[in-house]
């Protein structure tokens, strides 16, 4: 038994197995110390908690439209952080004429609605132009053909935003129904964290809902599936395609504008790190598979909002903030490690490159 | 869709496209920015040159897509796309006279609308923009309706003096750094724009060139390959000679800020000649490929810099170490993804990628790498008493890296590695099956591609004297992929062509900075839909990606 398995562990399974202990080894030390000085009360972390949970679940938006598009076109859409930009930053002329006016102090919902309405109908224009004019022609190219597309497409279209609205950062109006926290004994929350975790829930669950429950989300899987079978059964892939994109656009206007009230600002290149972060939420759950984009995006907001203090400060690490996308990527890597594929893994069928 | 007549609903699709192209380019401030530069003094400017283009661009390309052949509907058809572009300007320069759209757009200022009305006034301002939209438009199927030689005479000379025009700060200073062609900057250039005089002649000589290397240019190919076998090798010295000589004049030749751009331009193709063997030939998606040169550069900087005191040794005798910590480096991140398939693969690099820069960044390294401070002082390469002082010694530095770098990737590609590394950038597991050992080939492309790096690195490192870790992110990664790919993948004289054209050019045209990367990701998309195998690629490739396409298109 001892050779059957020997002969299917390799010296690499067995160095990658030590890197990966090595790692975990660290972080329970690190988590242990930290816990040992108390130097942080039960309310601190559930601060890092409730703030990780809102920014990954942001994340987990964005991640929403990646791993949506790699299903159906397997390739990496990097313009898709433009695309989460673009949402907020036009509405925020629509959120300040709204301030101005004093709308947005009457009526504060409806004001709301507006906002977000205008955000995913930009971010949906941006993404269905960007698949109709630099991917659609390039869909039976060799993968880094449209990566690059991509890529240029990112750069394209942040540089256009800065020309048209500038390269200052806007500050989002203040909706006093947000401000303000509640408080439970020693814990206390933002209220704008709950509505971020909320509305962001409330999205995914309908876009869960969606794909898995109805006609149109059938022939997207079909289509993420085999794309030519899915043709002959007579699904017309290129309008699903589309959907797809318009799926990911509403999903990224709406997590920009979220953003954008957790944040307080927007700015042209805002969309850069949010969309590697997001990206790397795809990766953790399993690209192409949408419960693992939702799930690697909370993890990834965890592990970057609780993760520096939690493991590095009892190693004596000084400002270990400062790390804190480093712990993110590591964790990833350690992911990786055990589970090569993704914590959920890959719902796509194995093709190779 | 139903054509009817002569397909008038194409000619007003492409309009379309192209007014809101005028209209974007307006708004960005692209034309108000452009417009203080003048192509020929006094009489046409940057930014109306820009807004003629895509007038004659969308003109030619409606005139190309008509579907009824005649001249008549062509020229029709261009015609009517451009009234769409001129009318969408109109439209725009209306709307910004009865709103103000400086609350949104903030580039829409007083200045641009007068540049879009020809300073008449908003009434007159749009009726000219219609009218003349019309009329570039025609032109640009007038145009399409030439000859090709013709055309492509009048294309090659207008595209020159346009460029000239472009380039012209840069023109200026090399000629007045060579004595003898200074007479060509007064008679070419006036301090903003080119002369009429010198735009006229440098049009009629292009067109003569063109035209001469039409009719006599394949003459003269097949007259050179007539020659006897050591009449060809001759000549095919005399060119390396030539090159060579080139090579090694250029930097005196061309003067400091030149220099500078090469010196750039060399590191780049450094890395890329290292990218290439881990992304073009192994197939290894890498985007964290500016860790390497951090590296490198980090370590001739620990190494030499009396900042941190720990070592006091010379460039060179630091140089083999920051190799070594690059080669080091590229295996400990060969070991955790051997297993990784291509998209893991990229997103776990570019991690890697910002982890060394992060690390480089925070305060718990910064006794031993400098924080956000970086680390200072460090000294220059010497040999004897000569000092690598400024750029155009770097550059002699980065030439024979270059040199070296390529050699070992030329022999590299022929040998048993360099075809393992093809194998499994083609199909891993058949590799695996044909005997190839996957851990050892893909390490050592690893391995081979961050030593390139590194030596980057460090040559980096001594010609800013400094390291700071802002300068290592993961723009400089993806600028390296793009730029193999851009040059045709795999190919070494492509990785040349390509560091040109997306990292020299770019430097060469700083003055456009607000704009550059705007009009660098234009030309990504652009050059990916139209020419994917690259500017320069290896034949095989071009063969592959255009006979899918064959393929497909039946």
């Amino acid at each position: 038994m001892l050779r059957r398995l020997m002969e299917r562990v390799s010296v690499t399974d067995v160095v990658m197995w030590l890197v990966g202990g090595a790692l975990v080894a660290l972080i329970v030390v690190g988590s242990i110390a930290t816990l040992a000085t108390g130097r942080y009360t039960a309310g601190h972390w559930f601060d890092f908690v409730i703030f990780g949970l809102a920014q990954g679940s942001i994340y987990a938006l964005i991640a929403m439209g990646y791993t949506m598009v790699y299903g159906v076109l397997r390739m990496i859409n990097f313009a898709h952080s433009e695309v989460f930009m673009s949402g907020p930053y036009t509405a925020y002329y629509v959120a300040a004429a709204l301030n101005a006016s004093g709308f947005l102090d009457r009526q504060p919902i409806l004001s709301l609605l507006i906002v977000f309405l205008v955000a995913m109908a930009t971010s949906t224009a941006i993404a269905v132009l960007l698949e109709r004019i630099a991917y659609r022609p390039l869909r039976f190219a060799p993968r880094l053909i449209p990566l690059i597309t991509a890529i240029g497409a990112s750069f394209f279209l942040q540089y256009t935003f800065k020309g048209l609205y500038g390269s200052g950062f806007q500050a989002y109006p203040v909706v006093k129904m947000l401000e303000g926290e509640w408080r439970i004994g020693a814990f206390r929350i933002l209220k704008i964290q709950v509505v971020v975790i909320l509305a962001a829930a409330l999205l995914m669950a309908a876009l869960y809902t969606f794909v898995q429950r109805t006609r149109v989300g059938k022939a997207i899987r079909a289509v993420s599936e085999d794309k030519a079978v899915a043709a002959l059964m007579g699904i017309d892939i290129d309008r699903m395609i589309a959907t797809t994109f318009v799926i990911g656009g509403m999903s990224a206007g709406a997590a920009g504008v979220l953003y954008a009230l957790m944040f307080k600002q927007v700015n042209f290149y805002m969309g850069f790190i949010p969309g590697i972060k997001a990206f790397t939420s795809a990766v953790l759950g399993g690209i192409g598979n949408i419960p693992g984009a939702m799930l690697g995006g909370v993890f990834l907001g965890l592990f970057e909002s609780a993760g520096p203090i939690l493991f590095l400060d009892g190693l004596g690490v000084r400002a270990p903030y400062q790390l804190k996308d480093a712990i993110a990527f590591t964790m990833l890597v350690l992911v990786l490690i055990f589970r090569p594929t993704g914590i959920l893994g890959e719902r796509l069928a194995v093709k190779k490159a | 869709m139903i054509q009817s007549r002569f397909g008038w609903q194409q000619a007003v699709k492409i309009g379309l496209i192209g007014g809101i192209a005028g209209i974007l380019v307006s708004l960005t401030g692209m034309v108000e920015m452009f417009n203080q530069r003048h192509i020929i003094s006094n009489v046409i400017s940057m930014g109306q040159t820009l807004l003629l283009l895509v007038v004659m661009f969308i003109g030619y390309l409606a005139a190309r897509r008509t579907i009824r052949p005649g001249p008549l509907w062509a020229l029709a058809n261009s015609l009517i796309a451009g009234l769409m572009v001129g009318g969408l300007l109109a439209l725009l320069v209306i709307v910004g006279s009865l709103v103000n759209l400086r609350a949104v757009f903030i580039n829409a200022s007083p200045v641009l609308y007068e540049i879009l009305t020809f300073k008449q006034g908003t009434q007159p301002g749009a009726l000219l923009l219609l009218a003349g939209g019309g009329l570039c438009g025609g032109l640009a199927g007038l145009f399409y309706l030439l000859p090709g030689l013709f055309r492509r005479i009048m294309m090659m000379a207008l595209g020159g003096v346009v460029m000239t025009g472009v380039l012209q700060d840069l023109l200026r200073i090399t000629f007045t750094a060579w004595g003898p062609l200074a007479i060509i900057n007064r008679w070419l250039f006036t301090p903003n724009g080119l002369t009429t005089t010198g735009a006229g002649s440098l049009f009629i000589l292009i067109a003569a060139i063109t035209y001469f290397w039409a009719q006599k240019g394949s003459a003269l190919q097949t007259g050179l390959r007539r020659l006897p076998p050591t009449g060809q090798r001759a000549l095919r010295v005399i060119g390396l000679l030539l090159l060579i000589f080139l090579l090694l004049a250029l930097p005196q030749v061309l003067g400091l800020f030149l220099s500078e751009v090469l010196t750039i331009v060399g590191l780049y193709v450094l890395m890329g000649l290292g990218l290439n063997i881990v992304l073009g030939l192994a197939g290894l998606f890498d985007l964290g490929y500016v860790a390497f040169f951090a590296i490198g550069a980090y370590t001739m900087a620990v190494l030499t810099s009396p900042e941190l005191g720990f070592f006091h040794l010379s460039f060179w005798e630091a140089l083999p170490f920051a190799v070594l910590m690059g080669v080091v480096a590229g295996v400990l991140l060969g070991v955790p993804v051997l297993k990784m398939r291509g998209d893991y693969l990229a997103i776990v690099t570019l991690g890697f990628g910002e982890i060394v820069r992060l690390f480089a960044l925070s305060d718990f390294l910064r006794p031993w790498l400098g924080g956000s401070q970086g680390i200072a002082k460090i000294p220059k390469a010497f040999i004897g008493g000569f000092e690598f002082a400024g750029p155009q010694q770097i550059y002699y530095l980065l030439l024979v890296g270059c040199l070296l770098a390529g050699f070992i990737s030329l022999r590299l590609k022929d040998s048993r590695l360099g075809r393992a590394w093809m194998a499994m950038r083609e199909d891993e597991d058949v590799a695996q099956a044909m005997g190839i050992d996957l851990v050892k080939t893909k390490l050592l492309a690893f391995a081979t591609g961050a030593a390139f790096s590194a030596l980057g690195g460090a040559i980096f490192a001594s010609k800013l004297t400094s390291v700071y870790p802002h300068s290592f992110n993961v723009m400089i990664s993806i600028n390296v992929v793009c730029l193999i790919i851009v040059g045709g993948m795999g190919s070494i004289p492509g990785v040349i062509v390509g560091a040109i054209a997306l990292v020299g050019l770019p430097e060469l045209l700083r003055e456009f900075a607000e704009y550059r990367l705007l009009v660098y990701g234009a030309a990504l998309v652009v050059m990916m839909l139209n020419k994917p195998e690259g500017l320069m690629p290896e034949a095989r490739r071009r063969l592959e990606l255009h006979e899918a396409e064959a393929e497909a298109g039946e």
